[in-house]
């Protein structure tokens, strides 16, 4: 019979920026290509020589292929054909790449993590722009933004953002799900230059070592060579209990974070803008990850219209010792940005800190002094930090010494 | 219409000297056009004509027409001040089929969604074309050929010109007045169906042969303020309803929730900060839409931030503009259009809240230009092409969709700031040639776009003024390559037919473009 249909993507008036395929294997008579599409008079001829090229490719002859398009850019539409395709079994383990669109580099362990925006994986429409936000890093998620039925296409679409999704210098995460799904995600999204994989709901440092192995074996197989980072998320009472063997239980691991909303659940409490109920769980995080050299991540704010709220808890992480904050909106970005900026006081203390250091260097001393009091290396560093982070704050010129003498 | 006689007009568009049977005069270029002669007037009327007790209630708008001498091929005139809530152009043309004429020229200076009511007196003949901006229905109706007659689009102030040069010659001006008298006083300041003003509608009242007015809110005479004198009004009509209040402030006092159009309108007031444009005394226009109300609101951030205070604001009003006025933040509202209850509520309560029309804010017949004397104006457009020339009528599959509004007019200020995405779903906004031209691109400024702002090579002050600035400043030609990019190349064109659907004017009543069938 030639009557199974094979259906990816999504469809309906509310739809913006994507596309619904269908797939009707046949027998005989050829491709019969069925598109309706907002950008018809635009693109129609585009779209449909892309699905000529990706039978081609697929070596589908005979197939009636059905495009209900809403504005899909081209790396969209290829993911919706491709999932059609896989779930009729028809790629014999081909897959359809779109090229990367912007050079990327090897990931970087030690780097800005204030902010990091999540991107649902089966939304392309939040995808397309959410670079010129700047947030430090894009999370492309597979994980609780993808209904369950959903997560075969997300996969395949994140993976194509990988490659045509510009980020525009924002650090390139992707939110793998909990195993065994989550060794799903890692084969099809690692070869396509992950920076940081979250992870989510880990417990048990032995979860760390599962991903771990696979993630060893998806490189290996490589031709580039390329590493990947660990961003652990901890979102469970055994999770904090475990955190510090958690933060240590990777080479890869930057960065630890906690996730409240399942984090208050399990323990039995309500979450609150004030935080107390969370409070010892975030101070473990901090302790932890500092403990494991690596930096500790806070929870994301979940109301996006409040932006006092979100800037009072930004400055409460910061009290507490975090490095950076999850946002699910874009207008998060910059109060956050501004929140864990230095302040003015912070930046003058850290100058006079870093020219003390560097003029005892030039003189060979051993020890550091600022007046009458001496300096431990770890306040050089976090000072030198706080230059940097002032820098990058556009609070501080580059060539602010010049400036100083 | 037939279309072997189009000529090139000064900015490459193939356009006709003949529409409807009239000669019409292509585009020669900015302030090239001066036409001479004396304006228009309506008839000379005699007050003894007219009840000595001044009450001219008539039973029905029916009735009302058939008093003004209705008939075949006339030119009747309505105002959209009552925007998508509008009853009374439905109620005037179904009176007119009722009353069996063909061939009108509906003069509206806006229609709406709501106005589909007309594509079956289009249909039948009693209306043979409408010259007046198009929004959805009607403009898709024109879009695919099937007007009898070609359509023409004009500006808020082009309208006041064709009417005040002879241009256009109405014979019968029905009014929608959400509070008259017997007399024909009438405001828009109260009523159930209270809209703030009556600008639009002003012409009509001065220069038609006949005018009618229709209320839902009768009260004795006098009523005061009026907007629109009694002196010109011929019948008065008291309906049920004149319109609907929840369409007639709807929708347009949301600000956009798009982090991309936020961005948009917040690169954009810092761009009139760091540029000096924002500074004591000066004066803004900002549309309606949601990016234009964010835009209002980021300059009302940055003004109370740096302490700058606004001489006058134009409006379409809202509550944020409102809200300004009465913060001390600018001394005057000069308002063109209410666009919220807010607004509304301003204007009845407050002298600095001003009415205006477009004869005193956009004529091309005024002695002077308010326009030209505003600082700054930001205003939207569906495409933007490499010479800056901007289209806000047509989509860029060709279809007619929108008004021009005050759009043109707004072309005259200082500067000039069109904050638009760069795509939109997979539609890039910057081309090579727009579709529709409706504002040539020496007159415009400014593109601000979620990724970078494009300055006209002709404004090297502007872009002086910025050196050091970390605004993304690129060129025009960076931006749509950066489009293409994201939306898979550049657009096929679209098919259009040769036949000719609409004529656009430019602001002195010269044609600058034509807008061609739609094929499916």
């Amino acid at each position: 019979m030639d009557q199974a249909v094979f259906e990816a993507g999504n469809k309906g008036e509310k739809v913006r920026s994507d596309c619904w395929v269908a797939l009707v294997p046949q027998s005989s008579g050829g491709l019969q290509i069925e598109l309706t599409s907002k950008v018809e008079k635009l693109y129609g001829d585009s779209i449909r020589a892309l699905v000529r090229e990706m039978m081609e490719f697929f070596a589908i002859k005979n197939a009636r292929i059905m495009i209900e398009d809403s504005g899909a850019v081209p790396f969209v539409l290829m993911a919706r054909i491709e999932a059609a395709v896989r779930k009729a079994g028809l790629d014999n383990g081909k897959r359809y790449l779109p090229d990367y669109v912007e050079e990327v580099g090897q990931p970087v362990r030690d780097r800005f993590r204030r902010s990091r925006l999540y991107l649902p994986g089966d939304q392309p429409k939040l995808m397309l722009n959410a670079a010129i936000h700047q947030p430090d890093g894009l999370i492309l998620d597979l994980e609780d933004s993808v209904a369950p039925s959903r997560k075969d296409d997300a996969r395949i679409l994140v993976r194509n953002a990988l490659r045509a999704l510009e980020f525009k210098g924002c650090e390139r995460m992707v939110r793998i799900n909990q195993l065994p799904l989550g060794l799903k995600d890692l084969e099809e999204v690692l070869p396509h230059k992950v920076d940081v994989l979250l992870l989510p709901k880990i417990e048990r440092p032995e979860q760390i070592q599962q991903i771990e192995d696979k993630v060893d074996e998806v490189l290996s197989g490589l031709e580039e060579k390329r590493e990947v980072f660990f961003m652990p998320i901890i979102e469970s009472a055994l999770g904090v209990m475990n955190a510090y063997p958690i933060a240590a239980a990777s080479k890869r691991n930057v960065a630890l974070a906690i996730g409240l909303e399942d984090y208050t659940a399990d323990i039995g409490a309500q979450r609150t803008n004030e935080g107390r109920e969370s409070f010892f769980a975030r101070s473990v995080i901090v302790n932890a990850a500092r403990a494991a050299g690596i930096q500790p991540i806070d929870t994301v704010f979940s109301d996006v219209q409040d932006m006092e709220g979100l800037k009072a808890s930004v400055l409460e992480a910061k009290s507490l010792g975090f490095d950076g904050k999850g946002c699910i909106h874009p207008r998060q970005i910059q109060p956050i940005h501004e929140a864990f900026a230095p302040t003015e006081e912070e930046i003058e203390n850290a100058k006079r800190i870093v020219l003390a250091f560097e003029e005892a260097e030039k003189k060979g001393l051993g020890v550091v002094s600022l007046g009458s009091k001496m300096i431990d290396p770890p306040v050089v560093k976090r000072a030198v930090r706080t230059i940097e982070l002032a820098v990058k704050s556009n609070l501080l010129d580059e060539n602010w010494r010049e400036s100083h003498e | 219409m037939s279309n072997d006689k189009l000529v090139k007009n000064a900015i490459g568009r193939l356009v006709p000297e003949i529409i409807n049977g009239e000669q019409h005069v292509p585009f020669k270029g900015v302030n090239k056009h001066r036409p001479t002669g004396r304006k228009a007037a309506p008839p000379i009327a005699t007050c003894i004509d007219y009840p000595p007790d001044g009450d001219k209630r008539v039973a029905s708008i029916k009735e009302a027409l058939k008093k003004a001498g209705l008939k075949d091929g006339m030119t009747i005139s309505t105002h959209h001040h009552l925007r998508n809530g509008d009853f009374v152009a439905n109620m005037v043309f179904d009176a007119a089929a009722e009353l069996g004429v063909k061939n009108l020229r509906w003069f509206p200076s806006a229609s709406f969604p709501i106005h589909a009511n007309q594509i079956k007196h289009l249909e039948s003949g009693v209306i043979h074309h409408i010259e007046g901006s198009m929004n959805g229905p009607l403009g898709d109706y024109c879009s695919y050929g099937k007007m009898k007659g070609t359509a023409i689009l004009r500006s808020h102030g082009g309208r006041w010109q064709a009417i005040q040069d002879g241009e256009v010659h109405i014979d019968i001006a029905v009014i929608a007045a959400p509070t008259a008298d017997p007399f024909g006083n009438a405001n828009a300041v109260r009523g159930k169906a209270a809209c703030g003003l009556l600008g639009f509608a002003e012409a009509d009242a001065m220069y038609a042969d006949k005018v009618i007015i229709v209320t839902d809110n009768l009260e004795p005479f006098p009523v005061i303020p009026w907007q629109i004198h009694g002196n010109y009004v011929d019948y008065v009509v008291e309906v049920e309803s004149i319109g609907d209040p929840s369409k007639i402030v709807s929708g347009t006092t949301v600000l956009t929730k798009s982090p991309d159009r936020l961005k948009i309108a917040e690169m954009a007031a810092q761009f009139i900060l760091e540029t000096g444009i924002m500074k004591d005394g000066f004066s803004f226009q900002a549309g309606a839409g949601g990016t234009s109300l964010a835009f209002a609101v980021f300059v009302r951030d940055l003004m109370k931030k740096h302490g700058i205070k606004a001489r006058f604001v134009r409006g379409g009003s809202n509550k944020y503009l409102v809200e300004m006025l009465e913060e001390g933040l600018t001394d005057y509202i000069l308002d063109g259009q209410t666009f919220d209850l807010e607004g509304v509520r301003s204007m009845r309560e407050n002298p600095n809240h001003q009415n205006t029309n477009p004869f005193t804010s956009y004529n091309f017949h005024g002695k002077g230009n308010f326009a030209s004397m505003v600082d700054v104006v930001v205003l939207g457009a569906t495409e933007v092409d490499v010479n800056f020339n901007a289209n806000v009528v047509t989509h860029s599959d060709g279809r007619l969709l929108h008004g021009i509004g005050g759009w043109q007019n707004c072309l005259f200020s200082k500067t000039v700031i069109l904050p638009i995405p760069l795509f939109r779903d997979r539609i890039p906004v910057i081309v090579d040639s727009v579709t529709t031209v409706t504002g040539p691109g020496e007159l415009i400024d400014v593109i601000v776009t979620e990724r970078g702002i494009a300055i006209n090579p002709r404004r090297k002050d502007l872009l002086d003024k910025l050196s050091g600035s970390r605004l993304p400043i690129k060129s025009i030609e960076e931006l749509k390559a950066e489009a293409e990019k994201v939306c898979g190349g550049a657009p096929q064109k679209p098919k259009l037919g040769d036949k000719v659907v609409a004529a656009i004017k430019w602001v002195d009543g010269t044609v600058i473009d034509v807008v061609r069938q739609v094929l499916d």
